[in-house]
């Protein structure tokens, strides 16, 4: 694909986002919302959809789900209720999915995402409520559907509360979808509301995907990606799928509207089958459920509450801390990070910007070689100021701090404790280096007479010997000092 | 309490009331009563066919524990050792429970329905489950995917439906009252045609969690018995908000004995122009309502003749509403949990061949129907409309009760028909529910009396009815005073031959 051929082309893109809710009990019964456990063990009559049994609907959920469309910058319907998706699906206990149509909770929101193309503003359509389904898993062959022998279902997972997110067609690119799903999941994360792992299903993205020559005004035949089961799957999933459409169009092929399945190890997607016949869910109002109108009071309380976006911590961060938009970006990349951060940075009192190098030139390259995230490491925020605090009285030098804070790593010891174990701790007693320093000037006095002479240049040579003898331990600040009194 | 006479004296034709009170009086056992049922169930139920599973061993085990409270002083509620049975679509921990249909067969439910633990915690031991139209659809069990009931009057007759068994074995003796479900006319349609007292009562009033699903918005539980005082005890034992549905009305329910025999002096009964010129009403079902309503009259109520233009429409919506609701409800038979299970290739077919094996046609045809009612292109102009109907029934409604405070009718247009009379023509059964279906629509309670047997047929036949939304107290001490007055209910004229 040669990039001319890329100008010619413009991508249309929209998401749906299914996030499973961390509630104690499920969306419609008492059974505990968890991931994995031996299978039906968290079932009872309501989630299995024995005969008899009715829904009655989580508060909480529904307070979450409002959360989110709130953040979402999202309308809150002033009267609200459940539907009947109806379709056959060994997984789902009822063969319908109570779920919401033509009036969901949040509708009209937005949410604005920024990188390397600029910023966009992607709308958000809807935010609604709905119940998750069971897990079937194939027996036999391959472990796909079409070569098994038979299959067992697992409802541990039915009847979990599902948020769907519906965005408008507002993304114009791999990338920007990336930032969408990962800014998504950041504000989820900031709320509380979801695990959001992607891979445990807990944050699920389908995208809707066109391509059509730059000009034109009718969009592109649409294609749904399945299966991205990381952010990283997404940008590749749609790289993929945005490079295929193309190709296509340039060699004025015909795209067919079909489900395609992202395949993590080829970073190519496939042909689903198609669906029988065309879908019908023959949606209508839940009889077992009763419409509700959420009061006022509660809509703006829980506005009130909501925590800050990530796009108002970016905000701060820049302006409170002074901090670069890279450094913000990499310090706010999760709510853990963000908050280890400003944990240090209050225990440190001093400029945060400090704390936020030593997190990102030294403890970052640390975690990269551990594989893990700042909030597993060993050491904690009051333990980082601690540290900084250290190389600040001049207790020891910023090149043996890296020293320490490698031990620390390793230990979880705090900084004080290394130092003196590794008998770090410079000398910065004047005393002690005066002594030191005359031997110095007494065994190098050509160079002593230059920087008498007014050759400042050669007062480093000097300052190099007596770090020498006291192998680094020296406060180099110190004897620079002591030095330029004793020759100038 | 109405006098007992005659063979009357026999344990099994006792009201339930009587029995509580002979209980509490020492005069009688509860298993003396389980024992007395049981011998009345095995000479009848081989005509009736009213029981789909009895649980002989479970009420004599209740009945000795029920003793033992009494003795002990610890008697659950005054009914405490009074048996019952229940129509076979309320869910029952242990109890195989079929709502009349193949495809639920050998189903043991792991759980109660709160109805079934509400009478079971009023002390009541639990004969068995009864027969039914398959999931609730029908007007006779014609449709009950186990063969149907029989009518105690006549036993060439249905015994009415969907609640065909209960109805059956409460008119023969063979329990004093029994709980059935009321979709659209599906307790007081049976009531009438086997001359007892069936009650409809406002939706949400009874709990429907532990109720196969026929339709939700319409289906409520209902009362079976062969007095009304019974059924306005039955109701206050089983009724009153429950947390497990959502659609449950958030508050108890008052005594409804309390001034039960208020009588009905200066009660304004509206008489429906519209029903009173209805076709296809049989003339001596027509005399004895009329009868019906001049003893009302006597009594000192005030008929006022009302209008319902919205009522025609009543069957219309209703076969809309009920078929696209329990196309839905039903979808959970797919053989994958519980239940029957057809092979197949694939999960598709076996879902497909089981259901087919396991439903009945009636079902298959409603199924049909509410699957196409909900579809896209249709929904407005079937669902849709049908709900806007509804919505003028409550409203109609609303708009009479400004001058009555209740409304008289037949309850069915004819009295019980014979097997196979109406098999062949859907359309003549749905017609059976004409007056019933459109208190289902708007969710208000009635009632349906025997007034009396047909001078065509000597069938019983009903008078319903129908208060306000809430308004059971009303509609209880209208339907005692008819029932005192006209003295049917307990006398040898009201009970059947068999």
């Amino acid at each position: 694909m040669s990039a001319v051929t890329e100008d010619l082309f413009e991508t249309t893109c929209g998401l749906e986002v299914h996030v499973e809710l961390a509630t104690n009990s499920k969306m419609f019964c008492g059974c505990k919302v968890d991931f994995g456990g031996e299978p039906n063990t968290r079932t009872c009559p309501v989630c299995l959809g024995l005969p008899g049994s009715l829904p009655v609907a989580n508060r909480t959920a529904v307070e979450y789900t409002m959360k989110i469309a709130l953040a979402l910058n999202c309308r809150i319907a002033d009267y609200s209720l459940f539907h009947r998706k109806n379709y056959f699906y060994p997984d789902m206990p009822k063969n319908y999915q109570i779920s919401q149509y033509d009036l969901p909770l949040g509708y009209a929101g937005h949410v604005e995402i920024s990188g390397a193309w600029g910023t966009t503003t992607v709308g958000i359509t809807r935010v609604h409520l709905e119940e998750d389904t069971g897990k079937s898993i194939h027996v036999g062959g391959s472990g796909r559907i079409h070569d098994s022998t038979h299959s067992l279902e697992d409802f541990n997972r039915a009847g979990t509360p599902l948020v769907e997110i519906v965005t408008e067609p507002d993304i114009g690119s791999p990338a920007e979808a990336r930032a969408f799903v990962n800014e998504l999941r950041l504000m989820l994360e900031g709320l509380g509301v979801s695990d959001v792992r992607m891979e445990e299903g807990s944050l699920r993205v389908d995208a809707n995907i066109s391509v059509r020559p730059m000009g034109e005004t009718e969009y592109g035949t649409k294609v749904e990606v399945k299966n991205m089961n990381s952010v990283r799957s997404v940008g590749r999933a749609l790289e993929h799928e945005e490079r295929r459409q193309r190709v296509a169009l340039a060699a004025g092929e015909q795209l067919v509207q079909e489900t395609r399945h992202f395949d993590e190890k080829t970073g190519t997607t496939t042909s689903g089958r198609t669906k029988e016949g065309s879908s019908d869910y023959r949606y209508f109002p839940e009889p077992d459920l009763v419409p509700f109108e959420p009061a006022t009071e509660w809509v703006e309380g829980i506005r009130a509450a909501l925590p800050e976006t990530p796009a108002q911590r970016r905000e701060r961060f820049a302006d409170d801390y002074g901090l670069g938009a890279a450094d913000v970006d990499l310090l706010t990349a999760t709510t853990a990070t963000a908050e280890w951060f400003e944990g240090a940075a209050r225990a440190y009192e001093g400029e945060a910007k400090k704390i936020a190098n030593w997190i990102m030139a030294d403890l970052y390259g640390l975690l990269n070689e551990a594989g893990i995230e700042l909030a597993e490491s060993k050491i904690g925020p009051a333990q980082l100021a601690g540290l900084v605090k250290l190389v600040d009285g001049k207790s020891i030098s910023g090149k043996q701090a890296k020293v320490v804070l490698g031990e620390m790593f390793a230990t979880g010891k705090d900084a004080d404790v290394v130092a003196k174990e590794k008998d770090l701790e410079q000398i910065s007693d004047s005393g002690a280096l005066e002594a030191i320093v005359d031997e110095v000037i007494a065994a190098n006095a050509e160079a002593a007479d230059k920087v008498r002479a007014g050759n400042l240049g050669t007062i480093g040579f000097l300052v190099g010997q007596v770090m020498k003898k006291t192998r680094g331990q020296a406060n180099p600040g110190l004897v620079n000092d002591l030095l330029r009194s004793k020759l100038t | 309490m109405s006098e007992a006479t005659g063979s009357a004296s026999e344990l099994h034709w006792r009201s339930a009331t009587e029995l509580a009170d002979m209980l509490e009086a020492g005069e009688v056992s509860s298993v003396e009563i389980a024992e007395a049922l049981i011998a009345r169930v095995d000479a009848v139920d081989g005509d009736l066919h009213a029981f789909l599973r009895r649980t002989d061993e479970r009420l004599l085990g209740d009945a000795r524990a029920s003793d033992e409270r009494r003795a002990a002083g610890d008697a659950r509620s005054p009914f405490d050792g009074v048996p019952t049975a229940h129509k076979d679509l309320f869910v029952t921990k242990g109890v195989p429970t079929t709502s009349g249909s193949r495809i639920l067969e050998g189903w043991v439910p792991p759980y109660d329905g709160t109805l079934v633990a509400r009478c079971a915690a009023a002390g009541l031991p639990l004969q068995g489950k009864l027969n039914m139209d398959e999931f609730a659809m029908g007007s006779s069990t014609e449709n009950s995917g186990y063969g149907p009931s029989r009518n105690p009057w006549n036993t060439a007759t249905v015994p009415g439906g969907s609640s065909g068994g209960s109805s059956a074995l409460v008119a023969a003796g063979g329990t004093p009252w029994s709980w059935g479900t009321d979709t659209g006319g599906s307790v007081r349609q049976p009531a009438s045609l086997c001359g007892l007292v069936g009650v409809k009562p406002t939706y949400g009033l009874v709990s429907r969690y532990g109720v196969v699903a026929f339709a939700s918005s319409l289906d409520q539980p209902g009362p079976l018995t062969r007095t009304v005082e019974d059924a306005a005890a039955f109701l206050q034992i089983a009724g009153g908000h429950d947390p497990m549905d959502s659609t449950s009305i958030p508050r108890d329910v008052p005594n409804y004995l309390e001034g039960i025999n208020g009588g009905v002096d200066g009660m304004r009964i509206g008489i429906v122009r519209e029903f009173e010129s209805a076709e296809g009403t049989q003339p001596g079902v027509r005399a004895r309502v009329s009868e019906a309503y001049q003893r009302l009259e006597k009594l000192g109520a005030d008929l006022i003749e009302v209008s319902l233009p919205s009522f025609e429409f009543g069957i219309s919506a209703y076969y809309l509403v009920a078929p696209a609701e329990c196309s839905s409800n039903l979808a959970r038979y797919d053989a994958v949990r519980y239940g029957l299970r057809a092979e197949g290739v694939d999960v598709a077919s076996m879902t497909s061949r089981t259901r087919d094996a396991g439903f009945g046609a009636e079902v298959k045809r409603r199924i049909m129907l509410g699957t196409y009612a909900l579809s896209a292109g249709y929904y407005d102009a079937y669902y849709g409309k049908a709900q806007r109907v509804r919505t003028l029934t409550i409203n109609d409604l609303k708009r009479v009760y400004a001058d009555v405070d209740l409304i008289a009718t037949p309850t069915s247009p004819s009295t019980a028909f014979e097997f196979g009379a109406k098999t062949a023509d859907p359309l003549a059964m749905y017609l059976n529910d004409v007056f019933t279906v459109p208190v289902n629509l708007a969710g208000n309670a009635a009632i349906s009396v025997p007034c009396g047997t047909s001078p065509d047929d000597g069938l019983p036949v009903g008078l319903q009815l129908i208060a306000k939304a809430l308004d059971e107290t009303t509609m209880f001490r209208a339907a005692y005073a008819f029932e005192q007055d006209f003295g049917w209910a307990g006398s040898p004229e009201g009970r059947p031959p068999l």
